[in-house]
């Protein structure tokens, strides 16, 4: 286990610096710089060559790889171009709390409410409450959360006032418990959708399996055969499926915040798009794809460890 | 479905029967119904067929239609796509005005009424024309690029499933890298670099999305190398082109396409996001996505909710019915979920 944990973690590594030269070269051969010479903002060409000595543009492309990765070592990942004099790490490190805060609260919803509802619908197999949690599972399912959010938003700001039904939700913003309700449920529906299907299939397979009928056969109550037995077989599948969330989280959180106007990575990530603010973007893309991979890196350990039928 | 269906149906042609399906079996008629269902068509080439009650001798193909057909909300699905391609092909009929024809600017923001029936838009354009358009990018969008993801991932899929070893770890290492990143990120950057635009979305959904399914085809070549047939086709002298392309792909058909009931409305999806966000289709071209971005200022949603939520109801709309259908065939083409 300890091997294949170590084996793993060391995997990692060429996977960052093979992620670090593709998003690299994409920045490197995108056209366009902030400095763009006009009549306007009085930028001449010898201007526009002092400014690229000065972030190092005019050096060859291995060497700004070279310093690129070893100033990201030491969480230098440069200046902003657009929010100028303010630096990249500062910018991050204001705003990545808040798409981590989003991230955890949806994520945190999906597996609660999803596996509970997934539990449910399997152990009242064509009940009511089945029929239900799959009918809105396959709804939330297909949604995509920049959708969800919109019709978050025109239900509960829009129509839902318009009769006198006001739960007081924001839909600016990031203050307080207000603001965070709907951005939350937009981010975390499809997953906890996911979940829920996901659960409710595995807990019926196992449900349906030998030793289940074993278990009944020799006078087991249900509730001691579904919470022993039933359980922690159903949910250890269940587990795969937290790495793919994340990064459903976390890339959909790029989405939520624009509809939300929610000062997060996400939001700043997409505005330096429109700006070609090319510091940013390398250094948002990177730590976003860090943290990714990290998290699958502790998925696939913590399924290691669950589930003791897997051997390395 | 019911069993006095098998009596109404035309008599099929004597050739259609097999020699190999006349050996056993005592309904010959529907039998050879279900033989004539066999031809490697296209699914919709089934049409109607599907009312013949031949349980054990049916077809994949057949006895697919006939499970898609029989599940709920797999029909409400196929009503919805075939909707939405119908209205994509026939926009130019259908849309009362041009795409970016402006009707009236003194009119903007008009609201739902018998004249324009969505409204007008910000710009005075109407919005009804406009989600016809739309629905022409979207359908562009997911079958284009798709089809340069299938370009991409058969042949590197193939070759790597097949010839195994040092081929493909090198070409798996290269597909895991890039599937570490998450995709929308990967195509967010392509068309910061390329620029927008209908084809650089074509482009960067097709390059960046073909590893999802490059994957899923060396999975099959893995699993349908090592069968009898192959390993007899190989022993008959085949070369390995000739095995890939006659015996592995057509085998592996029904995976592809319940990826691709998956993998078209991700390319759907994915160009509304990234034109949501301002960097996909090229204004005034019309998109979904870019007329939710459009009207998605919070100053309009209070006054204008109607320029906002028919776009929305549309992208939300098509990826339900492509969910529903997508469910519905990988239920109907799995051999293990035979009733």
């Amino acid at each position: 286990m300890l091997r294949y944990a170590v084996n793993r973690a060391l995997l990692f590594i060429p996977t960052l610096l093979g992620m670090t030269a593709v998003t690299f070269v994409i920045m490197q051969l995108t056209p366009g710089s902030p400095f763009s010479p006009s009549a306007a903002n009085g930028i001449t060409p010898e201007m526009i060559a002092e400014l690229e000595r000065k972030y190092g543009l005019d050096k060859p492309l291995y060497e700004r790889f070279a310093l690129y990765v070893w100033n990201s070592l030491h969480s230098d990942f440069g200046v902003s171009y657009q929010y100028r004099p303010q630096e990249v790490r500062d910018i991050i490190v204001r705003t990545f709390p808040v798409s981590l805060q989003l991230g955890t609260m949806a994520v945190t919803v999906a597996i609660i409410v999803g596996m509970t509802l997934g539990i449910l619908a399997a152990v009242n197999q064509n009940g009511i409450i089945d029929y239900l949690s799959v009918t809105f599972a396959i709804l939330f399912y297909s949604m995509p959360n920049f959708v969800m959010g919109f019709l978050l938003i025109l239900g509960f700001a829009v129509w839902l006032p318009n009769f006198g039904i006001d739960f007081g939700f924001r839909v600016s913003g990031w203050e307080g418990p207000k603001d965070w309700v709907l951005p939350t449920i937009a981010l975390g529906a499809a997953p906890l959708a996911t979940l829920a299907r996901y659960t409710r299939s595995s807990m019926i397979d196992v449900i349906r399996s030998d030793y289940v009928r074993t278990a009944r056969a020799k006078g087991l109550a249900e509730r001691k055969v579904i919470l022993k037995h039933v359980l922690k077989n159903a949910l250890i599948p269940v587990v795969t499926l937290i790495g793919p969330i994340f990064a459903a989280v976390g890339t959909g959180s790029f989405f939520v915040e624009q509809v939300f106007n929610i000062p997060g990575m996400g939001r700043y990530y997409v505005e330096s798009m429109q700006t070609k603010d090319q510091p940013m973007i390398l250094a948002v893309t990177l730590i976003f794809g860090i943290f990714l991979a990290f998290m699958n890196l502790l998925v696939d350990i913590a399924y290691g460890l669950i589930d003791p039928r897997i051997r390395y | 479905m019911t069993q006095s269906a098998a009596g109404r149906h035309p008599s099929p042609p004597e050739q259609a029967m097999d020699p190999v399906e006349r050996v056993a079996g005592s309904d010959l008629l529907a039998r050879a119904a279900t033989v004539a269902e066999a031809e490697p068509g296209s699914l919709a080439a089934l049409g109607g067929e599907g009312e013949v009650e031949v349980r054990q001798h049916a077809s994949l193909w057949g006895d697919a239609w006939r499970r898609l057909v029989r599940n709920r909300l797999a029909l409400i699905g196929m009503v919805i796509v075939v909707t939405f391609i119908l209205v994509a092909i026939l926009a130019p009929v259908l849309a009362p005005y041009e795409e970016s024809e402006v009707v009236d600017v003194r009119l903007a923001r008009y609201h739902p009424s018998w004249t324009w029936p969505l409204g007008l838009d910000r710009n005075g354009r109407d919005i009804l024309s406009r989600m016809l358009y739309g629905a022409r990018v979207s359908l562009l969008v997911g079958v284009v690029s798709y089809l340069i993801v299938l370009t991409i991932a058969i042949p590197i899929g193939s070759i790597a499933g097949y010839y195994g070893g040092f081929v493909d770890n090198v070409l798996m290492r290269g597909v895991d890298i890039i599937f570490t990143i998450p995709q929308v990120l990967l195509v967010l950057m392509f068309v910061n670099w390329r620029g927008p635009g209908l084809t650089n979305i074509f482009l960067a959904i097709g390059l960046i999305g073909w590893v999802t399914e490059a994957r899923l085809i060396r999975g099959q070549m893995l699993l349908l190398r090592e069968q009898e047939y192959i390993k007899a086709s190989r022993v008959a002298g085949a070369r390995a082109p000739y095995i890939v392309l006659r015996h592995l792909l057509p085998n592996s058909l029904t995976p592809i396409i319940v990826a691709a009931t998956f993998g078209i409305p991700t390319a759907i999806f994915t160009e509304a996001a990234i034109s949501f966000v301002g960097v996909g289709i090229r204004p005034p071209a019309a998109s979904w996505g870019q007329m939710v971005g459009e009207a998605s200022r919070p100053s309009d949603i209070q006054t204008d909710p109607h320029m906002l939520i028919f776009p929305v109801l549309a992208i939300g709309l098509t990826m339900l019915g492509f969910t529903f259908l997508g469910d519905g065939l990988r239920d109907a083409l799995d051999p293990k979920g035979n009733d």
